[in-house]
C-alpha cells in the first residue's frame, strides 16, 4: 500500500515533468527558429515544414552583420561601454546612499528616504521628455553620457542595497564604533565585505537591463555610431528589411552575451529578481 | 555632589551634540553623490516635465517658441481620437496580458516548486524570454508571425485551419498579436516571483491537511492560494503598471498599426513629442500615464507599508 503510495507519486512526477519539459521547449522555439534562420541564405528561412537543421548551411549573415555599412561591431562596443560605466557608477552611489539611509542617525534622513520612495511611482517614460530637453540644454545629448549618467543613480540600487544593509546586525557596527572607527571605515571594512552577495545580485540584475535598455537609446542617441545593440538592431531591421537571416543574426549576436551572463550568475540573477518589484 | 552629576550631564550632552552634527555631516555626505544625481535627472525633470505640459512647444522652433496655454493640453486629449483609442488600446493590452501570464505562471509556479524533476533547468528556460533584448524577440515574433510564409501561420494551414488570422496585419488581431508576446516574455518572471512566495509557506500546513486527507485541489485552493495572496496581489499590481507601459512591441512589430489599432499611450506620446516635435501635448498625455500608474503604485506602496 505505502509502495504503491510513493509509485504512484513518481509517477506523477514524470507525467509533470514531460508537460513542463513540452513546454519549455514550446518557450524556447522562437529562439531556436531565430538562431536557425540565422544560419540560412534568405531563400530558405520560410521553408516549411521548419528545416531546424538548415538544409543549407552559411555563416554569410553573420558576416554580414559584423563586416558591412551597419557597424555591429560598434555597436556591441557602444553597449559594452555604457553598461559598464553605468553600472559601475550605480553600484558606487547606491551602496554610499544605501549605508547612509540604512547604518547612519541625521537629521533629515527620514524626509529624504520619503522623497525617494515617492518618486518610484513615476513611470520611467516620463523622463524620455523632461530629459531630453535637459541633456539638449547640458549639451549631453547625442552622447552615451545621456544614457550613462541617468542610469549611474537609480533609486532602486539604493533601495536595494539599504534593505541588505539593515539585515547586517547593529552590534556588528556600534562595536566597530565603539572601537574609534569611523563610518567610512565600516562601511568599506565590515558593511562591503559582508554584503557581496547583494552586491552582485545588483550588478548582475542592473548589467542585464542596461544592456537591453532601448527607449532612452532611441530618444537621446542620433548618430548610427553611438547606437547601443538595441537600437543597432533597429537600424537593422530598417536598413536590410528583406535579409531576414541577417536581422536574425544579428539578434543571436545580441542575445548570446546576456545567455551567457545569465546562465553564469543565475543564482545572483533570482536573488535580484526577488526584490525587483521596487523598479519602475 | 549634585553638581558634579549637572557637569557630566551637560558635558555629555555636549559630546552628543557634537557627535549627533557629525554625524549628519557625514549622513549627508554619504548620501550627496546619489542625491545630486537624483535631483539633476528626476527631480528636475519631473518639474520640467510639469511645465512643459501647460505649454505649447514645437521644440523645433527653439527656446523662443515655447508659449504658456495653462490647462488646453489636458482639454485637447478629450477630443483627440487617436489618444483615446491609445488610452483604450493599452487598457486593453493590461486586460489582455495580466490575468493571464499570472494565472499560467501559477500553475507553472506550483508544478515547479516541488513536483518535477529537473525543476533548476525548467526554470531557467522559461526565464529566458524575460532577460532577452525585447527588440530582438519582437523582431522575431514579427517573423513568425508573417501572414502568407511565416511558420505560425504555414502550421495553422497544415492542421486544417484554411484561414488563419493576419496576426500583426490585422487592425483585428494585432494588438492581441503584441499581447501574445507580452504574455510570452513575462512569464518566466511571474514564475519565479510565484515560486519566491511558494517558497515561504510552511511545509507544515501541508502535512497537516494531507493528515486529514486532503486532496489536491483542496490544498490548492485552501492552502496555497490563501497563503499566496500577498505575492499575487503585487504581482497583479506590477504586471498592470508594467503593462501600461508596453512600447518598445509595438514601435517595432507594428507602429501603432494597421492605422491606430495597436497604438498604445507610451507609443502615441513617443510619435507626438520625437516625430510630430509636439513636446507640451506629449508632456500632457504623460501624465495621464502616470495618473494610471499612480493609482495602482499608491495602492503597493499602502500595501508594503503594511506588510512591515
Amino acid at each position: 500500500m505505502l509502495m504503491g503510495y510513493a509509485n504512484k507519486k513518481k509517477l506523477i512526477k514524470i507525467v509533470l515533468t514531460v508537460f513542463m519539459a513540452v513546454l519549455a521547449i514550446l518557450m524556447v522555439l522562437p529562439f531556436a527558429w531565430m538562431l536557425s534562420a540565422s544560419f540560412k541564405p534568405d531563400s530558405e528561412v520560410f521553408n516549411f515544414p521548419i528545416e531546424w537543421i538548415p538544409k543549407t548551411f552559411t555563416w554569410e549573415n553573420y558576416i554580414k552583420v559584423w563586416a558591412s555599412d551597419i557597424p555591429f561591431p560598434t555597436f556591441f562596443m557602444n553597449s559594452v561601454k555604457v553598461t559598464v560605466l553605468a553600472v559601475i557608477g550605480e553600484v558606487c552611489t547606491s551602496a554610499l546612499a544605501g549605508y547612509a539611509f540604512a547604518k547612519i542617525k541625521f537629521k533629515g534622513r527620514d524626509l529624504a528616504f520619503l522623497i525617494y520612495v515617492s518618486t518610484l511611482m513615476f513611470p520611467s517614460q516620463m523622463m524620455l521628455i523632461p530629459r531630453f530637453v535637459l541633456f539638449k540644454t547640458m549639451g549631453i545629448y547625442n552622447t552615451h553620457w545621456a544614457l550613462i549618467l541617468p542610469g549611474m543613480f537609480t533609486a532602486f540600487g539604493t533601495f536595494m542595497l539599504k534593505q541588505f544593509f539593515e539585515s547586517i546586525p547593529e552590534e556588528l557596527t556600534e562595536s566597530a564604533r565603539m572601537d574609534g572607527a569611523n563610518h567610512f571605515i565600516i562601511f568599506t571594512r565590515i558593511v562591503l565585505p559582508l554584503s557581496t552577495a547583494a552586491l552582485s545580485a545588483l550588478i548582475i540584475f542592473q548589467f542585464v537591463s542596461m544592456w537591453n535598455e532601448y527607449e532612452p537609446a532611441l530618444v537621446y542617441l542620433r548618430d548610427v555610431d553611438l547606437a547601443t545593440i538595441p537600437l543597432g538592431l533597429k537600424y537593422f531591421q530598417d536598413e536590410s528589411s528583406t535579409s531576414y537571416g541577417a536581422v536574425m543574426a544579428a539578434s543571436v549576436c545580441s542575445l548570446v552575451p546576456i545567455f551567457i551572463i545569465f546562465l553564469t550568475f543565475q543564482r545572483q540573477f533570482v536573488q535580484g529578481i526577488a526584490i525587483s518589484g521596487l523598479k519602475e | 555632589m549634585s553638581t558634579s552629576t549637572t557637569v557630566s550631564a551637560v558635558k555629555k550632552q555636549q559630546g552628543h551634540g557634537a557627535l549627533s552634527k557629525h554625524e549628519n555631516l557625514i549622513g549627508w555626505a554619504f548620501l550627496s553623490l546619489n542625491l545630486a544625481g537624483y535631483i539633476l535627472f528626476k527631480l528636475i525633470p519631473l518639474i520640467i516635465a510639469l511645465v512643459l505640459s501647460f505649454c505649447e512647444w514645437n521644440f523645433v522652433s527653439g527656446w523662443e517658441g515655447i508659449r504658456f496655454v495653462g490647462l488646453e493640453n489636458y482639454g485637447q486629449l478629450f477630443s483627440d481620437e487617436v489618444f483615446l483609442v491609445s488610452l483604450r488600446n493599452t487598457i486593453f493590452y493590461a486586460i489582455a496580458t495580466v490575468p493571464i501570464a499570472i494565472f499560467i505562471a501559477l500553475i507553472f509556479g506550483v508544478i515547479l516548486n516541488d513536483k518535477v524533476y529537473f525543476k533548476s533547468i525548467l526554470r531557467l528556460v522559461f526565464y529566458l524570454p524575460n532577460i532577452s533584448s525585447m527588440v530582438a524577440v519582437s523582431l522575431v515574433w514579427m517573423f513568425l508571425f508573417l501572414p502568407s510564409y511565416g511558420p505560425i501561420n504555414e502550421f495553422l494551414q497544415t492542421i486544417g485551419i484554411a484561414n488563419p488570422p493576419r496576426w500583426l496585419n490585422a487592425s483585428s488581431t494585432s494588438l492581441l498579436s503584441i499581447a501574445i508576446v507580452g504574455i510570452w516574455q513575462v512569464l518566466g518572471y511571474n514564475t519565479i516571483i510565484i515560486l519566491a512566495g511558494l517558497q515561504g509557506i510552511p511545509e507544515s500546513l501541508y502535512e497537516a491537511a494531507e493528515m486529514d486527507g486532503a486532496n489536491a485541489m483542496w490544498k490548492f485552493f485552501k492552502i496555497t492560494i490563501p497563503s499566496l495572496s500577498n505575492t499575487l496581489f503585487f504581482l497583479t499590481i506590477i504586471s498592470i503598471i508594467r503593462s501600461f507601459q508596453v512600447f518598445t512591441p509595438v514601435q517595432i512589430m507594428t507602429e501603432g498599426g494597421p492605422g491606430t489599432s495597436s497604438s498604445v499611450i507610451v507609443y502615441y506620446i513617443y510619435t507626438t513629442a520625437f516625430q510630430y516635435n509636439n513636446i507640451g501635448y506629449a508632456s500632457s498625455m504623460a501624465w495621464v500615464l502616470f495618473l494610471m500608474v499612480f493609482v495602482f503604485a499608491a495602492a503597493r506602496m499602502r500595501f508594503a507599508n503594511k506588510g512591515d
